[in-house]
């Protein structure tokens, strides 16, 4: 709904939008008790919301700025209908792009998107930030002056201007599924509803004429791909389920075929993104029955050929995951020491867990357990807490190390 | 069957942090739980009240005296009431605990009407 007030008023009065949502909500949650909910809830709170927009708008001080706003909206007869099925799926992509406008300052997109258009509270958003809420609500207040200053357009861009906002949109996406996936805590519920929320988002942008581009496709198929692991992901005391342990029968089969569905449309087109090669991944785990009968070797070419594509210090810790599983523990601990001195990698627990697990493998179990103490100083999830505590408990009592290993696209949202 | 009434007791500012997601839930319960009354042929009548403190008259030595509100330190107004039909006030009061919205801070009186 705030998106289609925002078509009706302009980005400039996202702001306001957002307001007068919130009144018609309220309103109708003090009012709709009493009296029934109305035959077309929809319709009803978009005319609050509208009428109350107007008044605001009437009443402002600067009302010579926006009267010729005011002008379309009185004088054109019968307000625009605001809702018509096709156009509110545009109106979402329309806001999708505002949101993950180059002038919105980077750090502020996720959570722009997920407030805006995903209608996630402040408080939520910074549960699955990890940030208080006070600094979420003033990143956001700077995000919308930013979109009013700008003066940026409330659409779907076209034209020149077309790949690079779509790739602002596609990482935005990216980042919003891997907070909710691999986030360092939060609520498992919560986390859910957050990759959820990319996942419709990415197959919406793979779904519009304008942005069905093979690159949002691949971003669909991988977002669909991991997601499909989810309800695996956990046991029922929330605790993490490693790839190797997982239940494959859990994963979500709808979505699975879906993203590979998106996989196959990705492929016709001749650009090979780090999304197709992150999906092309995700897909490799999917197909296999079972975690012995993945095909490591072929997991790893595509970890090759993303490094050349996107180097990133966290791909290449992937990357010796597979190579363990191809080749062994001991030429993976080797590239994995090779990436210990990296100053992004230092303050991350994995990196120590995944060496934990390879010298565990090792049969070295007192450098494994030091290793696994090593990432219980940093911030890690109650859950993976527990797990790095079991693990460092295991190899100092018993002295030799279980042979599990954390998996690509397990631990470490890949 | 008695006719109780619901009375709604509510701070406007109880629902000032929760997010438009959580408000879209809270109308689906309460959608839910008003269909559910209405199929049980329990709802008698719902008012919603017009927000603000209404106003209190009193006559004290014969002068009438009118005042803004039951009293002015009150931030709880009532906001609205429902009539239903039960069985006594245990079957009132178990429709009233269902009511969604007790758990935003909502305190419900209830009173059976006298029928006679």
């Amino acid at each position: 709904m705030v998106s289609a007030l925002c078509r009706v008023f302009g980005p400039h009065n996202l702001e306001l939008a957002e307001d007068v949502v919130q009144e018609a909500l309220l309103r109708a949650l003090r009012e709709w008790p009493f009296r029934g909910v109305p035959d077309d809830p929809r319709a009803w709170l978009t005319r609050v919301a509208r009428n109350r927009a107007l008044d605001l708008l009437r009443r402002d001080a600067s009302l010579a700025r926006k009267a010729p706003l005011l002008r379309v909206e009185e004088g054109s007869g019968p307000l625009p209908e605001v809702f018509f099925d096709g156009e509110v799926e545009d109106d979402t992509l329309r806001m999708v792009f505002t949101c993950c406008h180059p002038a919105v300052p980077r750090e502020a997109r996720v959570a722009l998107t997920l407030k805006t258009v995903g209608g996630f509270g402040v408080p939520e958003i910074a549960r699955a930030y990890l940030a208080k809420p006070a600094t979420i609500a003033q990143r956001l207040v700077r995000a919308k002056r930013r979109i009013r200053e700008a003066g940026v357009r409330f659409e779907v861009p076209a034209g020149e201007q077309l790949p690079a906002r779509l790739d602002s949109v596609l990482e935005v996406l990216y980042l919003v599924f891997n907070e909710g996936y691999a986030a360092a805590s939060g609520e498992a519920a919560l986390r859910a509803d957050v990759c959820a929320e990319a996942i419709r988002l990415a197959e919406k942008v793979a779904a519009h004429p304008a942005t069905a581009l093979p690159r949002a496709h691949a971003l669909a198929a991988l977002l669909l791909l991991q997601g499909a692991r989810l309800p695996a992901r956990t046991d029922d005391g929330g605790d993490p389920v490693l790839l190797p342990g997982q239940d494959r029968s859990r994963w979500d089969p709808g979505m699975l075929a879906r993203g590979f569905a998106h996989l196959e449309r990705a492929a016709r087109g001749g650009h090979l993104s780090p999304y197709h090669l992150e999906a092309g991944i995700a897909a490799a785990h999917a197909a296999a029955p079972s975690f012995e009968a993945t095909d490591w070797p072929y997991i790893l070419t595509l970890y090759d050929a993303l490094l050349a594509v996107k180097p990133s210090p966290v791909a290449s810790l992937n990357r010796a995951v597979a190579l363990a599983m191809g080749e062994g523990p001991g030429p993976a601990l080797e590239a994995v020491d090779g990436l210990a001195d990296h100053p992004a990698l230092a303050e991350y627990p994995l990196l120590h867990a995944v060496r934990g697990d390879l010298l565990a493998r090792l049969g070295e179990t007192g450098r494994a357990a030091a290793c696994f103490r090593r990432a219980l100083e940093l911030p890690l999830s109650e859950p993976d807490r527990r797990l790095m505590e079991r693990r460092a408990r295991e190899c100092e009592a018993e002295g030799r190390a279980e042979t599990r290993l954390p998996a690509a696209g397990q631990v470490f949202g890949t | 069957m008695p006719n109780y009434v619901l009375f709604l007791h509510e701070d406007p500012a109880d629902w000032a942090g929760v997010s438009p997601e959580e408000m879209q839930r809270v109308i689906e319960k309460y959608r839910a739980w008003h269909e559910g009354l209405v199929r049980d042929g329990r709802l008698v009548e719902g008012y919603k009240l017009v927000d603000g403190s209404g106003r209190t008259i009193v006559r004290r030595g014969g002068e009438t005296s009118e005042t803004d509100g039951p009293y002015a330190e009150a931030r709880e107004i009532v906001g609205g009431l429902f009539v239903v039909q039960a069985d006594g006030y245990d079957a009132a009061a178990e429709i009233a605990r269902e009511c969604p919205a007790l758990e935003y801070g909502t305190r419900i009186e209830l009173r059976e009407v006298d029928p006679t």
